[in-house]
Order: C-alpha cells, then structure tokens, then sequence
C-alpha cells in the first residue's frame, strides 16, 4: 500500500504550486501514471480520498490517467508490451529490448481557484 | 478556472533525498546494497553467510527494516557487525528519507560495504530508491517459478536474483529453468545464483559477483 506515500507526494506537489500561484483551493488534479509504475489506480485513488480532506485539495477531482507500456529492441524498433506477461526479449529476433515508456509518475496539471 | 501546468515528478522528492544519500556515500567510501524480497524468502540469511564470507575484507554495517521488532538487526548483531533497525510502523518499504534519519542514530561513516535489508514485500519497495549501488532481490525455491511475471517491477529493478533455499528445489518441485526464463523475460541483464544459506551451496559464486562490483565502485569523495 505505498499508494498512500505516493498520494501524500501528489498533495505536497499540489499544495505547493497551489501557495506559489497565491491561490485559495484546488479544483482539480491531473496526474499521469505509467502501467509499469508499480502503482495500482484504485488504491491511489482511495489513498486521496483518506488524505485530501485535511488538505486545500479536500474538494477537487482527482483524473489519473494510465500511459501505457513499450519496449524498443534495437534492431526491429518499438513494440508494445503487456504487462500480463512482461517479456523484455524482443518477439521479433529475441534481443534484449529496454522499457522506453510506462515508468512515469507525473503531476500534468491542476486547476486552481 | 485557472489552469496551471505542473509537469512535476511524484517520486521527484525521494529522489532528490535518494541523491542527497548518494553524495554522502560517495563522500565517505561506503558501498551500499539493498536486498529487497517478499517475507521469508531468507534476506536476512543471505546477509548472515555474505557477512561471514566478507568481514575479515571489509568494515561492514546493517541497515534492517521492519514493520516492528528487533529481531533481524539482533541477529545481525550476533554476527559481531554493527547493526540498525528500522521500524517503520505500518509503512511497506524503506525509503530514502528513513534511510537518510537513521544516519542520525548510526554512524556509517567508517563502512566500506552497507548492506540495507528492506520490509519484507514483493511490491512496494521497488519503487523507492534509497540511494543505492545495487538493488539485489531474494527469491526462494518456495515461492513458485511464475512470480517473476506475477510480480514484474522487482524482478525488473533488481541488479541480480539470489535464489535461495536451492537444497529445497526437489520437494517443492520448482522448474529452475522455468525460473530462470521468467526472471530473463522480465530482466535480461540480471545474474542469478542459486544458493542455499542452510547448506552454503553457490554462496561464493555470489561472494565472488558481489567483489567484483565492490571493487569496480569509484567513489567521487569530493561530492
């Protein structure tokens, strides 16, 4: 359940930006997600439902969206990957392929009164 | 409305401590390692054998975390090293910033290796970085050849696998090369030794590896 750290950083970013734009309240965050970021959405989700209501964000919307994964082998380019059956040996010649996207954990935006 | 764009990193602020841990280490010479597994699988076991094949080379320290008790750094402590606990109370995985306070109670600055033992979890501790030169998983015979797949972002993360509790493999009936696939489809670049702590069978292999990574470190002390 680090779901419940991970949502205590959002509101950290969220709080913080709120007092540089010297504004009242936040309306709305938007937060990015990568399929292989170790992150469960629902439990997030409930872990900013237990934590904002103390928080300047205890009335926004909470929008997570899911980025999906892709690995790039070398030689036969980008493919998609799932995360049911994670295998990073490229399926068209078998080469060691690298993760190039699903890692991310990004705060897009937010809408502030 | 007002809209702003953030564009923020959510882990940006454990990495930000993760780094500061990282300049510290590298300050004082210490080489550190992060053995990570699900409870049980024997973490605090490989750190027993790893301690005794290594203390007379090296100043070694401990770094243990559980949710409660001492149980793990007092056997550690057995071992004649120094060792810390941690407890985090209900959190699931160390992170940098416990790491970074529990300097204030554990002086590891005359320590060529330290070894942290992370909560026993498959799942969460993956995600935080501690600053570390290696993150090495713990896996054993007992747990089923499939949890590489079941379980990608360790697996992935991981510097090497140490599958332990090898003398177990003929009654749990564990395909080894089964294993062996999974652990390469989700991390092609990760050795694997199979070791077991009770009998000491493979433990050099992996004292060996370990040596050589330890040897290969150069510290930039001027950070």
């Amino acid at each position: 359940m680090h779901e419940m750290s991970i949502a205590q950083s959002i509101l950290d970013i969220a709080v913080g930006e709120m007092e540089k734009n010297a504004s009242a309240g936040i309306r709305k965050i938007k937060i990015s997600i990568g399929e292989f970021s170790g992150v469960v959405k629902e439990a997030l989700e409930f872990a900013f439902e237990v934590l904002a209501p103390e928080t300047p964000a205890a009335r926004a919307s909470f929008e997570i969206e899911v980025l999906p994964m892709t690995a790039e082998c070398t030689e036969c380019g980008k493919f998609e990957c799932r995360l049911n059956d994670l295998n990073l040996l490229c399926p068209g010649c078998g080469r060691i392929a690298f993760i190039t996207s699903g890692r991310e954990m990004t705060v897009d935006y937010l809408d502030l009164e | 409305m007002h809209m702003i764009p953030v564009g923020t990193d959510i882990m940006a602020s454990n990495e930000k401590t993760a780094l500061e841990n990282r300049e510290f280490f590298d300050r004082y010479g210490i080489y550190v390692v992060n053995l990570m597994s699900a409870p049980g699988a024997g973490k605090t076991s490989v750190l027993e054998q790893t301690i005794k094949s290594l203390k007379s080379e090296y100043d070694l320290g401990v770094i243990e975390g559980d949710l409660v008790t001492t149980i793990d750094a007092d056997r550690i402590a057995a071992t004649g090293v120094p060792a810390y606990q941690i407890t985090t109370g209900l959190v699931c995985h160390l992170d940098a910033r416990m790491v970074h306070t529990a300097f204030h109670g554990f002086d590891v600055k005359g320590f060529d290796v330290l070894f942290i033992e992370n909560v026993g979890n498959l799942v969460c501790p993956a995600e935080f970085n501690l600053g570390e030169d290696l993150k090495i998983m713990v896996f054993s015979t007992t747990e089923g050849a499939e949890k590489p797949k079941k379980y990608p972002l360790m697996f992935h993360e991981a510097d090497a696998v140490i599958l332990n509790k090898v003398d177990l493999a003929p009654y749990t009936g564990i395909s080894i090369e089964e294993l062996a696939q999974n652990v390469r489809e989700v991390n092609p670049l990760a050795p694997i030794f199979a070791v077991s702590c009770r009998t000491g069978e493979g433990i050099e292999a992996w004292i060996t590896w370990l040596r050589e990574q330890i040897g290969s470190r150069n510290f930039d002390k001027a950070a």
